[in-house]
């Protein structure tokens, strides 16, 4: 663990006209660390995390980040190239419709050679053997490389847009119900999957997720949302197993039991 | 210099009134300015359908002088419908003096080829396009592509190369190859064969693209370094023949191949005419010899 964060966020809110999204939440960051934000339909987590990703501009408050390339650099004052650079670089984001953050045009192969061919990559073995190595760590048969994702099932597609995140290497996920809309066998795949990912690559991520079993199994830290504001943070376990809130009591309580 | 002094006649000198040239030499000023940048235009309605070479003739009209001749081609070919029309319009409007030889031209007015002859410092070629954005396929989304070009971000494009080997083991795209201009903007070359163009390359004429019905001009300057996108392990290649022409025997040339009867008999041509005439004209001579 290094002495800095690698994403400072202060303060930040976001309203639409008068309506409130998401109100003042600061946070750390750590290397290594995944962060679980949690809260109902319409509590701020989507929006809050467009703005941690340079998505959506925030009203107020600020997002730095310490990037591997210049250090310490606030995200939304920087110049549209760069922050473009550095979130197909050093920053991965998977959408909860994997057709959003895949090109469904085109093979499986060259969903994920993008990233490696947007910054440079001018050799067709290499970025083919770069993605065939990707598809087998997400667990793709190697013969579906050249598949187009309108072939793919749901879960197929949501392991071909981590892989196609994940070839660059960055060092900063953000995700956004990774396993929203999918089955529960197909899930626990996942869930697998990006927990073996984020600890063998020493990945940070932000998860935005509604189901309290994901945040369990992924994340170290949570943040539980409701109505735009943080009301409650800690270590997941804690937070889960000993709720302080009310509305975080009644999300606990919420949980089917099986 | 326009010539204004025509004040008895139903159009202007070269069919656009002066207000209207002198916007599109603006663009086109602006487009030699940043070889590869696709420049908006206020484009006009022409005597011809959008699709026939709208833009080109634009282009055309804005540069063309009393002192110029032109060339018109079409696939190669001087003597198609539309290259005789547009060349047999600036003829009446512009009243030059109008040519098939390539080397005796100051401006080429071309769809689809550029011509086999070497181009020469102070010659104009300027090229009719029907879809000026080389991104348009695969982003259609005009705010997105004229970002993505701001920013030179052309992952995409090497996408689409990569697609291609990918499905038929080589890079399949034969015509309006995408080229990279001056290391800066990708640009779409208008549908000339790929077998056209390494003619861009650092050629001493200088090339102007007009499109008439996405109203945008771009031009690559003379001289100007013009590469065609490939991969390190699969370069780029321009197509081949085994034939040769049938009629003047170039087997350098771009080859049209004809079927001339019901029993499938091929012929291969050079899509050039005047180039094949030319070569034709001197085989004759050195056999008189």
């Amino acid at each position: 663990m290094t002495d800095t964060p690698l994403l400072l966020v202060r303060d930040v809110t976001k309203r639409f006209g008068g309506r409130i999204a998401c109100c003042d939440v600061s946070f750390d960051l750590w290397p290594g660390e995944v962060l679980g934000i949690v809260g109902e339909s319409g509590s701020g987590k989507t929006t809050l995390l467009n703005c941690l990703a340079g998505r959506m501009t925030p009203d107020g408050g600020s997002v730095a980040y310490d990037s591997a390339s210049s250090g310490l650099v606030d995200v939304h004052p920087l110049s549209e190239a760069r922050r473009r650079l550095l979130t197909r670089t050093e920053w991965g984001f998977v959408n909860q419709d994997a057709r959003e953050g895949l090109r469904m045009g085109v093979s499986a192969g060259a969903n994920i050679g993008e990233r490696l061919m947007a910054i440079g990559a001018r050799h067709y073995g290499e970025i083919r053997q770069t993605a065939t190595d990707w598809l087998g760590r997400v667990e793709i048969e190697l013969d579906r490389l050249d598949d187009r994702p309108t072939a793919f099932s749901g879960g197929m597609r949501q392991r071909l847009q981590i892989a196609r995140n994940l070839v660059s290497q960055p060092r900063l996920v953000f995700m956004d119900e990774p396993t929203g809309g999918l089955d529960v066998s197909v899930q626990a795949r996942i869930l697998d999957l990006l927990r073996g990912l984020v600890a063998n690559l020493n990945l940070s991520a932000v998860l935005v997720t509604h189901d309290l079993g994901v945040a369990r199994l992924l994340t170290h830290r949570l943040m539980v949302m409701q109505g735009g504001r943080v009301v409650e943070a800690g270590l997941t376990d804690q937070v889960l197993d000993d709720p302080q809130h009310a509305y975080t009591q009644m999300l606990v309580a919420s949980i089917l039991p099986v | 210099m326009p010539d204004v002094s025509i004040q008895d006649e139903a159009y202007n000198y070269a069919y656009l009134d002066e207000q209207t040239k002198r916007m599109i030499r603006r663009a086109i000023l602006k487009a030699v300015a940043v070889p590869g940048y696709q420049v908006p235009f206020g484009g006009r309605e022409m005597p011809l359908p959008y699709g026939w070479g709208t833009g080109g003739i634009q282009v055309t009209a804005a540069i063309i002088g009393r002192d110029d001749t032109l060339k018109v081609i079409d696939q190669g070919a001087d003597d198609t419908t539309n290259a005789v029309s547009i060349r047999r319009f600036f003829a009446k409007v512009a009243d030059v003096a109008t040519t098939t030889r390539t080397e005796d031209a100051t401006i080429i007015q071309t769809r689809h080829r550029v011509p086999e002859t070497p181009l020469s410092e102070g010659q104009i070629l300027v090229f009719q396009v029907p879809i000026p954005e080389p991104l348009r396929m695969l982003e259609p989304r005009e705010t997105e592509t004229r970002t993505l070009h701001a920013l030179s971000e052309y992952g995409v494009m090497q996408v689409s190369l990569y697609e291609s080997i990918a499905r038929h083991g080589r890079i399949a795209k034969t015509y309006n190859y995408p080229v990279l201009v001056n290391g800066r903007y990708i640009m779409s070359p208008s549908p000339i064969p790929k077998f056209d163009n390494p003619k861009l390359d650092r050629n001493p004429a200088l090339q102007l693209y007009g499109a008439g019905r996405e109203k945008r001009i771009y031009a690559v300057p003379p001289y100007t370094p013009v590469k065609s996108l490939d991969f390190d392990d699969h370069p780029f290649e321009i197509e081949t023949w085994k034939e040769s022409c049938s009629l003047c025997g170039s087997s350098e040339s771009f080859l049209d191949e004809m079927i001339v009867d019901d029993s499938g008999k091929r012929l291969f041509l050079c899509s050039d005419t005047d180039w094949c005439q030319d070569r034709q004209e001197k085989q004759r001579v050195d056999a008189a010899k």
